[in-house]
């Protein structure tokens, strides 16, 4: 024992090992009352190490090549040994990843854990959200299905219309007139290593300023207000080191239990993971009857759909749905709200957010069905679809949570922030 | 682009507004019973192997289903294939674009991209149809390439169209009946069918029932985990008020 | 409530076994992670036994296939080539095949099943070049007028005789590789496997 400690202080004379051990885990101390929405952040980075860890076991045996592409799915599928079982988890780890992320990010509407002093926590966070979108779109062209093939296509045409440089836009994304092997293989060195390196760093800066500024907590009160005058310690704080490495084991281990459920008795879930039309090789010259986006994206295709073409372009529609995530930065300065946590404000926060998360889930659907899903309605409103209005309606309830935002929080009738945390 | 671009988004209203909603037949097979994918891995080699190629399936892998490999090279290896080779055709593609207006689809992965209900009602849903250069239409792929590979099994069925009047406005009813009888009954042949369809889903994902067996396992396994990692995180919280 | 009373003991023994069961699934996620960089069917497939027709091999000549991408010669001694190989067991370094680089049946002075038909790896055992043929005995060879047959090795000069024995004193340490395989008929072989098929 004596030749560990003896190795621990050489290491420490020479690297900040045991310093940074004590600041970010043992001496780093969080609010003692975190509850379920606490996990997800966690969960987020083992899904990382995940990601990354299936992710290089399939580039040993995948082919980036738009001729061999399809086919080296089914040999990594059935020739190499174990290879169904790294796919399947690559595919299901995917899907778990936006899960976690958008659970983790209602925790920060919940509590308010994008306000001051954590805007830029909440900055880092949103732009890490912006590079899974861009990962995730970028992996799903490498299977060559015709999801894949035409989802990129529509996609990289998007770009095509924003005004004078779109179709060179777009034609430099592509390196091609059409999504081809050129695309494949760009996209196959963005998704493996470009953005990988960009989510790492990106995962420090937000790790480095949570830890400069401390966690919040359910209740919205800073518990470094209250510190213990002999020790410096948050009264109201615990060291995350051991009590939060043994929760996050809990939720680690029931997070497997659902990891595994999927991975092993229903990988496609449904055609959502995995899409059936997915199963087909690209074609080109075969656009599929039914395009929509894996189901993550959903939300914000919605909006793209509902904004009809205006001034002749289709531009507005893609400005809106740029505009649909984009809009997650302001958050810190929209929200002039007296307190940080929903436990506290009045009953306008509470109806906004449950609008919105409804507009939220209803658009998500819909953008995974063809718009005539609900029928048409009558002349009165132009023989228009059911489904179209109700995305219009929606994409519009989604963009007052935020537009309204300054007003609403700000003659919210809230109620006194406790002293010390609660449960 | 921008038309293509439009084009595809308003796709799926042209495709639904003129698809007939047919009704699947339930193809009810059993994963589990190697018998009757063997059956179907017969019916496979012997009909479907000559268009349609699996690329993704070597003949070796059968061993799965409890056959030899020389049980696998006497009985389903017609070719120079070794049984180590994968399930490949030598008709050229430019040849069978020729042939049938299309090249027929590698069937690898057809029973995850279309399922076992479709193949099923695909199947047994051929009739016939002179307007089509190969003679033969289909109910469930309306005016698909593919003759009726399986007909001297099942024999030849015509569409018979039946109108009804119903509360003032005109019902059609698509009904198939069978001309010419072929070497199969119908239950037979269904049966058939059944077995071929069961095979393509076999084929579609060979190492699914090796996958839930393991599921359980690792569920089990998981559970008994929780107990101690739950027992650890609630003995350390005694220590938080 | 005092801090006292925590029970090391319980804590020792539940950090245990959580860490032990959280090792196993450690170790049982590893197992199929590590087992996927083995060769996969493909790679079997393309390694699979291969068959030789040996029925047109001249006597003194020989003929190359390939095997898991890598050269197998089969060489038709004539008698006198055969009587050759005794004679020069001096020169070599394992002369009796001591060192396992042949199947037992092929550890004899002729290294093969039958002696008319040599099978022999061309992968030099030095660096893996693969030699080249030098059949003929004497000056025919361009080796010198002892040379009484074998190969010699271009990349730094090892030499092997007519069994693939290697001589003494040349960078090659062990005599070339006799793989595994077997008669299918008189004029078949196959090379890869001991037994008919697999």
């Amino acid at each position: 024992m004596g030749k560990l400690k003896a190795l621990l202080n050489w290491i420490d004379e020479r690297f900040p090992l045991t310093a940074n051990w004590k600041a970010h885990l043992a001496e780093y101390y969080a609010p003692k009352n975190f509850n379920f929405w606490y996990f997800f952040g966690s969960l987020a980075m083992l899904i990382l190490v995940l990601q990354i860890v299936t992710g290089i076991l399939l580039t040993m045996h995948y082919k980036a090549d738009a001729s061999q592409a399809f086919a080296s799915v089914e040999y990594i599928m059935r020739d190499v040994p174990w290879g169904w079982l790294i796919r399947y988890m690559h595919s299901t780890g995917a899907s778990l990843f936006f899960i976690a992320i958008y659970l983790h990010m209602y925790r920060a509407l919940l509590y308010g854990s994008y306000r001051k002093p954590r805007e830029l926590l909440w900055l880092f966070g949103v732009l890490i959200y912006l590079c899974l979108m861009a990962e995730a779109f970028f992996g799903y062209l490498l299977p060559w299905g015709q999801m894949s093939y035409w989802g990129a296509q529509v996609i990289v045409n998007l770009f095509g219309a924003v005004p004078f440089i779109g179709p060179d836009l777009s034609l430099w994304i592509r390196g091609d007139y059409v999504v081809s092997d050129a695309t494949l293989n760009r996209f196959f060195a963005f998704h493996v290593i470009a953005v990988p390196l960009v989510l790492l760093g990106l995962v420090a800066a937000h790790l480095l300023a949570l830890h400069e500024v401390g966690s919040n907590n359910p209740d919205g009160i800073e518990i470094k207000n209250k510190k213990d005058p002999k020790t410096g310690i948050p009264l109201d704080g615990i060291a995350f080191h051991p009590y939060y490495v043994v929760k996050d084991i809990v939720g680690v281990v029931v997070f497997l239990m659902v990891f595994s459920a999927i991975v092993f008795f229903a990988p496609e879930m449904g055609g959502y993971f995995l899409e059936h039309n997915n199963f087909v090789p690209a074609d080109p010259l075969n656009t599929p009857l039914h395009i929509a986006p894996v189901w993550y994206f959903t939300p914000f295709y919605s909006v793209l759909r509902a904004v009809p073409p205006l001034l002749n372009s289709q531009f507005p529609g893609v400005m809106a749905m740029g505009l649909s995530v984009m809009i997650f930065f302001l958050l810190p300065w929209l929200d002039r709200g007296a307190v940080k946590s929903i436990r506290y404000r009045g009953p306008i926060y509470k109806a906004a957010l449950a609008l919105f998360v409804t507009a939220f889930l209803i658009l998500g659907y819909l953008g995974t069905e063809p718009t005539n899903l609900w029928g048409q309605f009558g002349p009165w409103l132009g023989g228009a679809d059911r489904a179209t209005v109700a995305a219009r309606v929606f994409t519009v309830i989604y963009f007052l949570f935020f537009l309204l935002m300054p007003w609403y929080t700000r003659i919210d009738k809230t109620k006194p922030e406790p002293e010390r945390v609660t449960s | 682009m921008r038309k293509l671009f439009i084009a595809v988004l308003f796709a799926p209203l042209a495709a639904f507004a003129s698809a007939d909603e047919l009704q699947l037949d339930r193809a009810n097979i059993d994963p589990h019973d190697a018998i009757s994918i063997q059956r179907g891995v017969r019916v496979f080699v012997n009909y479907c192997l000559n268009c349609h190629s699996a690329n993704s399936m070597r003949y070796n892998r059968l061993t799965d289903l409890g056959l030899t490999e020389q049980q696998i090279r006497e009985n389903l290896l017609f070719t120079a294939d070794k049984v180590g080779d994968p399930m490949t055709i030598s008709a050229g593609r430019r040849d069978q674009r020729q042939w049938f207006g299309v090249e027929p689809p590698d069937l690898s992965v057809v029973a995850r991209s279309r399922g076992a209900d479709w193949l099923y009602t695909y199947l047994r849903t051929f009739y016939r149809d002179e307007k089509r250069p190969s003679g033969w239409n289909n109910l469930a792929f309306p005016n698909v390439g593919m003759p009726h590979a399986l007909w001297q099994l099942q024999g030849s069925q015509v569409l018979k169209i039946e109108s009804e009047e119903h509360q003032g406005h005109k019902v059609e009813h698509k009904k198939l009946v069978l001309e010419h009888p072929g070497s199969l009954s119908t239950p037979e042949y269904d049966r058939l069918t059944r077995d071929l369809v069961n095979y393509l889903s076999y084929m579609g994902e060979p190492d699914k029932t090796k996958r839930s067996q393991i599921g359980i396992v690792v569920l089990f396994f998981l559970l008994l985990l929780l107990v101690p990692a739950w027992l650890l995180k609630r003995e350390y919280w005694k220590d938080v008020h | 409530m005092a801090h006292s009373n925590i029970d090391r003991g319980k804590r020792r023994f539940l950090v245990a076994t959580t860490g032990v069961m959280g090792g196993v699934a450690g170790v049982a996620v590893a197992v199929p992670f590590v087992l996927s960089m083995n060769p996969s069917a493909r790679a079997r497939a393309a390694g699979a036994p291969v068959e030789v027709d040996i029925s047109k091999v001249e006597p003194g000549m020989m003929i190359t296939v390939e095997w898991r991408g890598k050269p197998v010669w089969i060489v038709r001694r004539t008698p006198e080539m055969l009587a050759s190989l005794p004679k020069i067991d001096a020169e070599l370094a394992d002369p009796k095949s001591i060192v396992k680089q042949q199947p037992d049946y092929a550890r004899n002075e002729a290294r093969s099943i039958k002696p008319e038909y040599l099978v022999l790896v061309g992968i030099c055992t030095h660096l893996g070049c693969s030699p080249s043929q030098k059949l003929a005995a004497g000056l025919d060879s361009g080796m010198g007028s002892d040379w009484l047959g074998g190969f010699f090795c271009p990349c730094h000069g090892s030499k092997f005789d007519l069994a693939g024995r290697v001589f003494k004193g040349v960078p090659a340490p062990i005599n070339l590789e006799v793989p595994p395989y077997a008669y299918l008929s008189d004029t078949r072989l196959i090379v890869g496997s001991d037994t008919e098929g697999a």
